[in-house]
């Protein structure tokens, strides 16, 4: 049966409405000329064909599994166990979002609850949400958070430098036409006591990024306090992974811990589907936007799942929300509690400290290269920053010869960092692969 | 239903109870019967912001609703019940009493004069139960 949703008539009626005679007249604002405009598409092709030229298209692609990639700047190359997938393949799951009638998926809220719990075991916060679009409209959403609590009376917000710049980017998209003033990140070398001295009573919130984007471990604690002491939230922005070898923000008296959930068992396929992680403590819950979901008991006692805490928001008081996120990235959670799950505590110790291992030992080795340095002066997790003797694109271009994918390029987004490039050493790199790329370094500096 | 003689009403369903220049306002027992449960009361301003009367001063959110609650009339506020965040219940069972929302200085006592007295509300209440 086809589905026309309106009949002749029903057309008429509406055209008649609106004062206009025929459908064609409304496009009449448009010039004729570009209104239908010769496409000059190809002869169609039979299947067969058309798998000959997407296969074509997709061998023309160098992706990380024919390649050793050194590129990281936000998103990770880890080992995914097959059963992620395996999972994810169930078609019980299929939904990219929250169920628009939730309690009768009992399977997915539980999944999304398992989420949730083993977020809070990861950053030490006592509740997450069921997830953003990315860790970019996390920390935005965290802004958000931050100008309801303070009503609004506050308009300051203080973003580290060192917080990825495109997250910086969406921040200030997001919060464009609400007067806010976003300082602190004007200069790459802001620390945390520069960070500090920025802090005062018109201060709704601080920002920072734990590892930082060029690799750096900080201790925040003396900020945190300091936001605490004006009234300021103080959030912090994580890498997952490295809390199965760091301490959780929540030891360090972080209000709002946000981060990218994509090193959790999701491949860096082409920038997505990403995963936003949001957790806080409870007592900021009713200014938490998105979907959370909670555990309860139905009329036999038995345990059931329950989305909680949103009727108010969403579906009651709609213009006056908080935020307008309704929903969350329901099978990329799943993906990440099941990688969670599989990997266990030791597990994703594990892999945190081979990435820590293998990043220092790649780090040792550049170090000693003739004409490049480490930049790091601090403790760092699996980046680092290397001041290369040429442009980081020239090396790159070179190294791409060889399937090596170089570093990020920091000169862009850091001026101050032109001929640098920040490295990435993950798991899956084997200590011949980090030699290969040191000794390509290396014959780089000569010519 | 109860609806004490000595205060004035708005066609919002709240009350409000004045003494000399300070009003003290809180949601009828008619509103919170239609709210049903109250399990969340949070105050939407500060003691000494000045809110115009209409203006939202605080946000109750029952099993089954959230609403707003508005200023009857424009004033400063001088105290919050603050006492509501832990025992929301009690919007239910002493709505009168221990469940006032907000106390204030009121800016304009000729704006008492628009609310209704408890014959009029009486009547306002009963309109819409039909």
């Amino acid at each position: 049966m086809a589905y026309i949703p309106h009949t002749e008539q029903e057309r008429q009626q509406m055209l008649a409405a609106i004062g206009v005679d025929d459908i064609d007249d409304l496009y009449g604002a448009v010039p004729a000329g570009v209104r239908f405009p010769d496409l000059e598409l190809p002869d169609p092709l039979s299947e067969m064909e058309v798998m000959d030229e997407l296969q074509a298209l997709a061998e023309a692609n160098l992706e990380v599994k024919h390649a050793s990639c050194f590129l990281g700047a936000g998103a990770y190359n880890h080992f995914i166990p097959s059963v992620v997938d395996h999972i994810l393949l169930r078609s019980e799951f299929y939904t990219a979002y929250t169920p628009y009638q939730p309690e009768i998926s009992q399977g997915t809220l539980q999944a999304i609850f398992e989420y949730q719990s083993l977020m809070c075991q990861l950053t030490g916060m006592e509740v997450s949400n069921a997830s953003h679009y990315d860790g970019a409209t996390a920390l935005a959403e965290a802004v958000i958070l931050a100008l309801n609590h303070h009503r609004g009376k506050r308009s300051k917000v203080v973003l580290s430098p060192t917080i990825h710049p495109h997250y910086r980017q969406v921040v200030r998209t997001y919060t464009q036409g609400m007067g806010l003033t976003l300082t602190g990140d004007e200069n790459c070398e802001n620390s945390p006591k520069e960070l500090m001295a920025l802090l005062d009573e018109e201060t709704t919130m601080v920002a920072v990024q734990y590892p930082d984007f060029l690799g750096n471990l900080e201790d925040f604690s003396e900020l945190g306090k300091a936001a605490h002491e004006v009234g300021a939230l103080f959030c912090v922005v994580v890498n997952p992974l490295a809390l199965g070898m760091l301490r959780p923000p929540g030891e360090f008296g972080a209000d709002v811990v946000v981060g990218e959930g994509q090193p959790l068992g999701i491949p860096i396929s082409y920038g997505g589907p990403y995963i936003g992680i949001f957790t806080t403590q409870e007592k900021y819950v009713r200014k938490m936007a998105g979907r959370l979901v909670g555990e309860t008991v139905d009329v036999d006692g038995k345990r059931g799942y329950v989305l909680t805490l949103t009727p108010r928001e969403q579906h009651i008081r709609r213009d006056k929300a908080t935020s307008n996120i309704c929903t969350n990235q329901g099978l990329i959670a799943l993906a990440t509690t099941v990688y969670l799950s599989m990997m266990g505590k030791t597990g994703l110790r594990k892999v945190a400290e081979l990435c820590f291992h293998k990043a220092h030992y790649a780090a040792e080795r550049i170090g000693a290269l003739e004409g490049y340095s480490i930049w790091n002066k601090k403790p760092f997790f699996h980046e680092f920053v290397v001041k290369c003797p040429k442009p980081v694109a020239e090396i790159n271009e070179a190294l791409l010869d060889i399937d090596i994918l170089g570093g990020y390029d920091l000169g862009e987004d850091y001026p101050e960092l032109k001929d640098h490039m920040l490295v990435a050493v993950t798991e899956m790199l084997s200590r011949e692969e980090i030699d290969d790329f040191t000794d390509a370094l290396q014959e780089l500096s000569h010519d | 239903m109860n609806f004490p003689e000595d205060l004035k009403y708005t066609e919002s369903d709240e009350w409000i109870r004045v003494e000399g220049n300070l009003g003290t306002t809180g949601l009828t027992d008619y509103a919170q019967d239609q709210l049903s449960d109250i399990v969340y009361v949070e105050a939407a301003v500060d003691v000494g912001d000045a809110v115009a009367k209409g203006e939202a001063h605080s946000a109750v959110e029952s099993v089954k609703a959230a609403a707003d609650i508005y200023m009857p009339v424009a004033g400063t506020i001088t105290e919050i019940n603050e006492a509501l965040a832990e025992t929301p219940e009690l919007v239910n069972s002493d709505p009168y009493g221990q469940a006032w929302l907000v106390k204030f200085e009121i800016s304009d006592p000729a704006e008492l004069d628009g609310l209704m007295d408890q014959a009029a509300y009486m009547k306002h209440v009963e309109e819409r139960e039909g």
